[in-house]
């Protein structure tokens, strides 16, 4: 890095964003967020080969010669997709709130 | 299969080499700044680097081998395509924006804003090159063999036409040319895979009830072929090797590059969006692929083409589209090689020439014309030794090597992004314990597992009892990895909540110095 950019990145007070009530707010909710459906998503994909390996009720027909299997995949497939949108409407208002902080910041939520 | 090129086939092959020789002359004359040959400029839209992710992700092992796998081996086949998917929502949910809001051209850039120390640089940068050489190792030899298979000319010609072309596109047209060529792999891809499940669905009589109930009768396994079990009989392998697969993903250097090329989190994360549409039709579709060539090839006939089920593909299309299809898929196979190698030696290079020359030897002082000239010779460099290293590693098996390069991406990388973004009390020997136990500890256990050791001579490398059974070790190493960035952690008494700060920031609202008005 540049002492150009040093220089320039010391202008913005990041303690003073980071002590702001409403920093603290957003990463909070933020991160419970995304853990908690990151430890979801995992454990329902984790949970496929367990029960393939350790079980046979996937191996069972559900509807004509599908077998539970494959609907188990289908179901992490659209799992998948729709955990995407969602993130991406949680993530739009983590974005507004985000903007709102950083203007709380520049009309003197911090040092200023 | 022909033995020789068919004109179609070398219709095929011309078109798409001078396609991509014209977008990296376009590209050429766009590429004048260092973040022009990393990045390109930072300037691609979320649509534009989501197909880009995805022409860069889907490798030729996953659309000759999975279809391949599928074919051979059923539902057992269908785990890679689940766990490569789903790891998107890791890429999404933990690494994608913070990473953006972080990081400049490399992996080491974002953990070096948080520990401005060049031994972290120095480790990101040894592990981001183990793990694109042998990514790159494994596309080469795929791409070699299946060049021989299908133009029928040698082995060692192959990889040096590959090696060529990739080094081609990356030294004159950086970025820009490498997002492009994996753009246009991407649609083509696409339009390949659709084609062949379309008819592949035709001859089921557009019915997924029929597909299955033929299915059972198809091949010589049974009903069994529909169920887990073909060829993943040990548990914790099978969860091993599925922990590598959605871990892996959000570790390896070349798709964590692509987050750089867009010009803010709200375009990674649309980037993501896009990629995970495309790559998951894709996915879904390699059932069709993998189904109708078992159906209408055969497995004999598929194993008899090659022993990994890698022809699987494009036999398929023979059989269902005959020789225009055929060589249309070929060249799709050819194309998706390209541009995964491009993207390959394109981050090479950014931890060769960006990290290791430029900020560590250079210390950052360092113009733009020589970081340009410094980042051209660094993918050369990448290029030469790779090409030399896939030339001498023919009989090496594909699938082990890029299973391989996912292991060590999540236990070497994937543990110490996590930290930097989210703990606070991490430091800088964490930083480099974190990396360096997980890629130590991932080569020392397949070093020793069955995929290098075989009690029966010319099963594997060397002749003797593996010391592990697993075959894909990062159930051990990826936790291995987090608890080497814990342990060195306590160890040392260093702590800047200061810097943490500064890091929580920025990766949380992106605020850089351009949204400050003052």
């Amino acid at each position: 890095m540049g002492n150009n950019q040093e220089n320039k990145s010391i202008m913005i007070d990041y303690d003073a964003i980071a002590n702001q009530e409403s920093f603290k707010a957003l990463v909070r909710r933020k991160n419970s967020f995304l853990w908690s459906m990151t430890v979801i998503f995992l454990a329902a994909y984790m949970l496929l080969p367990i029960l393939t390996s350790y079980t046979k009720v996937l191996h069972q027909k559900a509807f004509g010669e599908i077998t539970w299997v494959w609907v188990y995949s289908a179901g992490l497939f659209i799992m998948t997709w729709c955990l995407c949108h969602l993130y991406v409407a949680k993530a739009n208002s983590f974005d507004k709130e985000a903007k709102a902080i950083i203007a709380e910041y520049e009309n003197g939520g911090g040092r200023r | 299969m022909s033995n020789g090129m068919s004109l179609t086939a070398i219709f095929f092959f011309v078109a798409i080499v001078g396609l991509t020789l014209v977008i990296t002359w376009w590209a050429s004359k766009r590429t004048s700044s260092a973040s022009d040959f990393y990045t390109a400029g930072g300037g691609l839209t979320g649509w534009q680097n989501g197909l880009a992710i995805a022409g860069d992700y889907l490798s030729a092992a996953s659309f000759l081998g999975i279809a391949g796998a599928v074919a051979l081996f059923g539902f057992d086949g269908f785990f890679f395509s689940i766990g490569y998917l789903v790891a998107y929502l890791v890429v999404l949910y933990i690494v994608a924006e913070p990473l953006r809001n972080l990081g400049k051209f490399t992996l080491a850039d974002m953990i070096t804003a948080r520990f401005d120390s060049a031994k972290v640089r120095g480790t990101a940068a040894l592990s981001t090159i183990t793990i694109v050489l042998f990514y790159m190792i494994a596309q080469l030899v795929g791409a070699g063999a299946l060049i021989q298979l299908l133009l029928g000319i040698d082995y060692w010609v192959a990889v040096l036409i590959v090696g060529f072309m990739m080094t081609t596109y990356v030294l004159f047209g950086g970025m820009t040319a490498t997002s492009w060529v994996q753009i246009i792999k991407a649609c083509l891809l696409m339009l390949g895979t659709v084609i062949i499940s379309f008819l592949v669905l035709k001859e089921f009589g557009f019915s997924i009830a029929t597909m299955f109930k033929e299915m059972e009768t198809a091949t010589d396994s049974g009903a069994a072929y529909l169920n887990p079990g073909l060829k993943y009989q040990n548990g914790v392998d099978t969860i091993s090797m599925l922990i590598a697969l959605v871990l892996g993903t959000a570790g390896l250097p070349h798709i964590l590059m692509r987050f750089f090329t867009v010009k803010d989190a709200k375009t990674a994360r649309s980037s993501v969006i896009w990629a995970t549409w495309i790559v998951g039709i894709f996915y879904i579709l390699t059932i069709f692929l993998g189904f109708g060539a078992a159906k209408f090839v055969g497995k004999e006939a598929i194993i008899s083409a090659n022993a990994a089920g890698n022809m699987a593909a494009p036999l398929l299309a023979e059989a269902l589209g005959g020789d225009i299809l055929f060589s249309f898929v070929c060249a799709v196979a050819f194309a998706t090689i390209l541009a995964v190698v491009a993207g390959l030696v394109l981050s090479g290079a950014s931890a060769l020439s960006h990290d290791i020359y430029g900020q560590i030897i250079k210390k950052g002082k360092i113009t733009e014309k020589e970081q340009v000239l410094a980042a051209r010779i660094g993918s050369i460099t990448i290029a030469v030794i790779s090409i030399l290293l896939a030339l001498g590693a023919q009989t090496l098996n594909v699938a082990f090597l890029v299973s391989l390069a996912f292991c060590i991406a999540g236990s070497a990388n994937l543990p110490v992004i996590i930290y930097t973004i989210y703990w606070k009390r991490f430091n800088t020997a964490g930083a480099i314990t974190a990396m360096l136990t997980g890629l130590i500890s991932a080569l020392i256990l397949v070093a020793v597992s069955p995929n290098l050791w075989n009690p029966v001579e010319g099963k594997a490398i060397f002749v003797g009892n593996p010391l592990i059974s697993l075959t894909n070790p990062a159930i051990i190493s990826v936790p291995l990895g987090f608890l080497g960035g814990f342990i060195g952690t306590l160890l040392s008494k260093e702590t800047n909540d200061k810097k943490y700060r500064e890091v929580d920031v920025k990766a949380n609202t992106g605020i850089s110095v351009q949204d400050v008005s003052h």
